[in-house]
Parts: C-alpha cells; structure tokens; sequence
C-alpha cells in the first residue's frame, strides 16, 4: 500500500479542489496527442486529428479528456486503494483497448506540466513532487493487472 | 527532427526568460532533486540543502550549455560535443532517463509555472524534442 504523508494529501486536494476538470482534461489529453504524436494510435474513430487546432478543438478529445481526469478523481478520493480503484480499468486497458503502459506514465507528465502552467509559482517544489507520485501511482497501478 | 518551426519557438522562449536563467537552472534542479530523490545519487559530493550555493552554481552550468546549444540549434553535436565527451567518460549519467525524462520534465514544470498560458502545445512539444535531441548528443559516445 502506497503511504501518503499528510502534507502529501493537502497538496493534493489543495490543488484539486481548484481544478477544471473538463478543461484539464481536455488540455491535458490533447497535449498528450500533440506532443506525442504516435499516441494518436488509439483513437483512430476520433475524426480530425491532423493538426494541434485540430486535436485542441476536436470534441471527442475534449469529451475523452474530461473522462479520463474524472476518473483521476476517484484515485484521488481513494488514496488508500488506488490500486482497488484501477484494476478494472487496467484490465479494460489490457485486454480491449492494447494500449502500452508507458502512455500513462506519458499523460502524468503531461497532466503535471498542464496543472504547472495553470497554478504557476502556486505549483511549488513540493506540489509538483506530491503530484509526479501521483501520476507514477496511478500509471503503475493501471499496469498492474497487464498479462 | 527539430522543424524550422520548433526551433524558432525554443529560441522564442528563451528569449523570455530575460535574465532569469540562473534562477531557472536552481529551481530546475531543485525540483528534479525533489521530485526524483534517485537523482541525488549524482550528487553525493555536493549540499543538496534547498538554495544551496553548488545547487544554484550547477543550474546555471546546465542552463547556460542548453542556451549555448539554442544558440547552434543547427549543430548540437559540435555544440555540445564536449559535454557528450564528459557525460560518456566521466560522469556517466543514464542518458534517456535522466537528460529526456526527468531533467526535461522539471525544466518543462519550471518553464510552465513561469509562462503559463505561453506554454502553449506547440512550445511544449518543440522544447519536448529540443531535451530529446539534447540528450541523444550528450549520449552519442557512450558506447
């Protein structure tokens, strides 16, 4: 089980509590598309991806964004059993979907450049490391039920 | 790699930061130090305390070779050449992992808090590939 310091959790929700989730998601899935083009594999059905105005403006990508930082949120209200929480979708991630685990490490990223250039100075050292301990947690445990 | 797109980009941005550079170095390092302990292990010869002299020395080291290779973005291996010589036979620092990802991703948070919303898709992606072709000199004479 993960442990998180007390100081960890109120950074956590601190930022949370102030997050757009659609938007972030949004952003966040888009930026994934764009900077890392080839991860455009996965969403073959998803129309005009051909360009960065394209991907930011295209409501299937808003809509999945939204969808994938939503359930971001169920990670951070189960903090204790973020494992629990993903093993479903990691098997859904295996099984149906094939998509390499190293793409969620990827959007951790991504998501924690995003949430840096929204709160900016507010986004301090230790924001960011409570943050990337997040994402690694989350990216590990949809890896985890990968067969 | 780098179209002529993304290199006028990077030139750009660095181009805002307008002095700032050794505070962007610190504050670098001091997040990847932070965020990444296994870093440290590179360091056991320096004070990693928060503001520490070496810290803010090495910052501007590494932010001044980045700015030195923004300035021959057309040649990065001549440009970089003798680091890649000292990062191959001296400090040996696990290239892709360190340079690409978590260096990269701490100067992409520092760059983001700073620029917000000017740390656009397209900035992120250009100084994304920038760290990229950074760390595939630095680590051309590793083996």
């Amino acid at each position: 089980m993960v442990h998180w310091s007390a100081e960890e959790k109120q950074l956590i929700a601190g930022v949370w509590a102030k997050v757009n989730v659609e938007e972030c998601g949004a952003e966040a899935l888009a930026r994934l598309l764009i900077v890392y083009p080839w991860t455009q594999r996965f969403f073959d059905n998803f129309g005009n991806l051909s360009s960065p105005t394209a991907i930011i403006g295209n409501p299937k990508v808003r809509a999945h964004g939204k969808k994938v930082l939503t359930s971001f949120g169920e990670a951070i209200k189960n903090l204790d059993n973020i494992k629990g929480t993903y093993s479903k979708l990691s098997e859904l991630h295996c099984e149906k979907l094939h998509v390499d685990p190293e793409n969620f490490r990827l959007l951790g990223d991504i998501l924690v450049i995003v949430l840096a250039s929204h709160f900016g100075r507010e986004f301090t050292p230790a924001c960011q490391f409570a943050w990337q301990k997040l994402v690694g947690v989350v990216a590990h445990a949809l890896a985890r039920k990968y067969h | 790699m780098l179209t002529a797109e993304d290199k006028k980009l990077i030139q750009q941005i660095w181009g805002k930061l307008g002095g700032a550079e050794e505070d962007v170095g610190a504050d670098t390092l001091w997040r990847m130090f932070h965020a990444y302990p296994p870093t440290k292990t590179y360091f056991p010869h320096f004070d990693l305390s928060q503001g520490s002299d070496q810290i803010r020395g090495h910052g501007k080291k590494v932010v001044a070779a980045l700015g030195k290779a923004i300035k021959n973005i057309d040649n990065l291996s001549q440009a970089l050449s003798e680091l890649s010589n000292l990062h191959a036979y001296n400090l040996r620092v696990d290239p892709p992992r360190f340079f690409s990802q978590l260096l990269s991703q701490c100067l992409q948070v520092v760059l983001a808090v700073r620029l917000g919303k000017e740390y656009t898709p397209e900035v992120h992606s250009a100084v994304d590939k920038f760290m990229s072709a950074v760390a595939a000199v630095l680590a051309e004479k590793y083996r």
